[in-house]
């Protein structure tokens, strides 16, 4: 038995990517969901927030990401932007990453047409801008001064829901849907920060733990992380079999494989440096 | 003069700036919004740059038949089709560039980040182990995280998600505050060093 262990530790990698794939296929072919159950996440929070906010209000969704993850934050758009309409805000999308862009246009264009919403009158697509932290800090003192015309090149002017809008101060909630930089910390310190704008996010499962710093201090209030939030997020708008409530279900039995496979390679660990073996 | 025009660029751009965040009135005001957008000008430029070298290394790779230079003429193919297009018909929603981005370039890029699943799952098995009590304090916080992330976790027990919000809230947030202090502090150093003129390796080895 010892011997077994031993010899486990030198699995070939092409086991462990097959038991891998299979821990993602099988869930997803046989439509197995898992109940998502929402703790008192920060998921809740910004859900909270979202729902306490005027009727009316101007939010700003930034789509701070491209398609590579697209699998966790396309999922967490479209809740956010579903919950959005459905209380009657105002969307405004904007991209710091140049691929977003097209993404945010196609999650709050399906939406619009299911909930009946009204480019222009509901929602727009101001698209991308390069710049970064400081084209916030621009939108900070003017927006139309960064984005005079929107992603399809309609003048502001001729854009009735941005009528009255004039800065960030102007816009109750930025919510930034990000995959790195720059995207959630640039908007806290640009528009949180300086101007007191409030900032929700939703971000990859990998850099949720460096924006929990934020959370504490108030600088964000409420916090989507991986594909985890936008399941929470769904569970709470009320989307039922969502594309993120279906994949926690592959997503839990690949955890609970890669747990597997890391006792496995400690007991291989272990049994080997009984032996002798380093 | 090769040494001073840029200095003197980087210490009044710099400071216009500094003062613009503190003294947020005319004329500062003004020179900082200004400079906002030429920034962002600057930025755009950028990318023009960044495709004329993309198109450099892969016609260099060809011509020199470099190493897997038979990938490079798929890279130039996809950048010129996509830039035809995209002049020709624009980008909007449901236009050619739109319908390759979706179900070509999105699938592709989503592929390749959801890869990253396999190789996590691998270098876990072989490199991750409880060796000392350091190791295993990590160890047991990352089995604690990922069962806190997925429902099955709740499933097991009801407290692993709470547990999960407490690493992250506490522990984690006191270690990534250190580093982010500390990077900061890092930032505003060498900022002021690259405004001060003390910092010059950005002007690419002039003196």
């Amino acid at each position: 038995m010892a011997n077994f262990f031993q010899k486990i530790g030198d699995l070939d990698r092409r086991v462990i990517f097959l038991l891998i794939a299979l821990a993602v296929i099988i869930p997803i072919t046989t439509d197995l969901i898992i109940p998502n159950i929402v703790g008192a996440e920060p998921s809740r929070d910004m859900f909270d927030y979202v729902d306490a906010l005027p009727e009316g209000s101007n939010v700003i969704v930034s789509f701070d990401y491209d398609p590579s993850t697209m699998p966790e934050l396309q999922p967490m758009a479209e809740a956010v932007v579903r919950h959005l309409f459905e209380k009657n805000h105002k969307v405004i999308g904007t991209a710091l990453w140049p691929q977003g862009a097209a993404l945010g246009q196609h999650a709050m264009s399906t939406l619009a047409d299911s909930l009946g919403k009204e480019q222009y009158v509901d929602w727009v697509n101001l698209g991308y801008k390069t710049g970064g932290a400081v084209m916030i800090v621009r939108m900070g003192t003017s927006i139309k001064a960064v984005f005079p015309a929107d992603r399809d090149n309609v003048p502001w002017e001729d854009i009735p829901m941005l009528e009255g809008i004039n800065s960030l101060k102007d816009i109750q909630l930025v919510i930034s849907l990000s995959a790195g930089d720059p995207g959630i910390i640039a908007w806290v310190m640009m528009a949180g920060d300086r101007y007191g704008i409030p900032i929700g996010g939703g971000c990859t499962a990998v850099s949720a733990p460096q924006l929990y710093t934020y959370l504490q201090t108030d600088q964000m209030v409420g916090l989507l992380g991986g594909l985890k939030g936008a399941a929470d997020y769904e569970t709470l708008v009320g989307i039922e079999e969502g594309p993120a409530v279906k994949g926690m279900s592959p997503q839990s039995i690949a955890h609970l494989v890669i747990m597997m496979f890391i006792i496995i390679g400690n007991i291989s660990y272990f049994s080997r440096r009984k032996g002798g073996a380093r | 003069m090769r040494l001073v025009i840029p200095l003197a660029i980087t210490f009044t751009a710099g400071m216009i700036m500094i003062l613009n965040f503190f003294i947020p009135h005319q004329p500062f005001a003004f020179l900082g919004e200004h400079l906002q957008e030429w920034y962002m000008i600057v930025a755009s430029g950028a990318i023009f740059l960044g495709t004329a070298n993309l198109l450099h290394v892969h016609v260099r790779k060809m011509k020199l038949r470099l190493r897997n230079w038979q990938y490079s003429p798929v890279t130039i193919i996809g950048l010129v089709v996509m830039l035809i297009l995209g002049l020709i018909y624009g980008v909007e929603e449901g236009k050619p560039f739109d319908y390759l981005f979706m179900n070509m370039v999105a699938p592709m890029g989503a592929t390749m980040f959801s890869l990253l699943a396999f190789f996590v799952a691998s270098a876990a098995f072989r490199a991750f182990r409880a060796s000392n009590w350091r190791a295993t304090l990590l160890l047991s916080s990352a089995f604690l995280v990922m069962l806190g992330q997925v429902p099955i976790g709740a499933m097991i027990w009801n407290k692993i998600p709470l547990a999960k919000v407490w690493l992250m809230a506490i522990p984690n947030t006191a270690g990534q505050r250190a580093v982010m202090i500390g990077a900061a502090m890092g930032v505003v150093a060498t900022s002021l060093r690259m405004i001060f003129g003390i910092e010059r390796s950005y002007l690419g080895g002039a003196d």
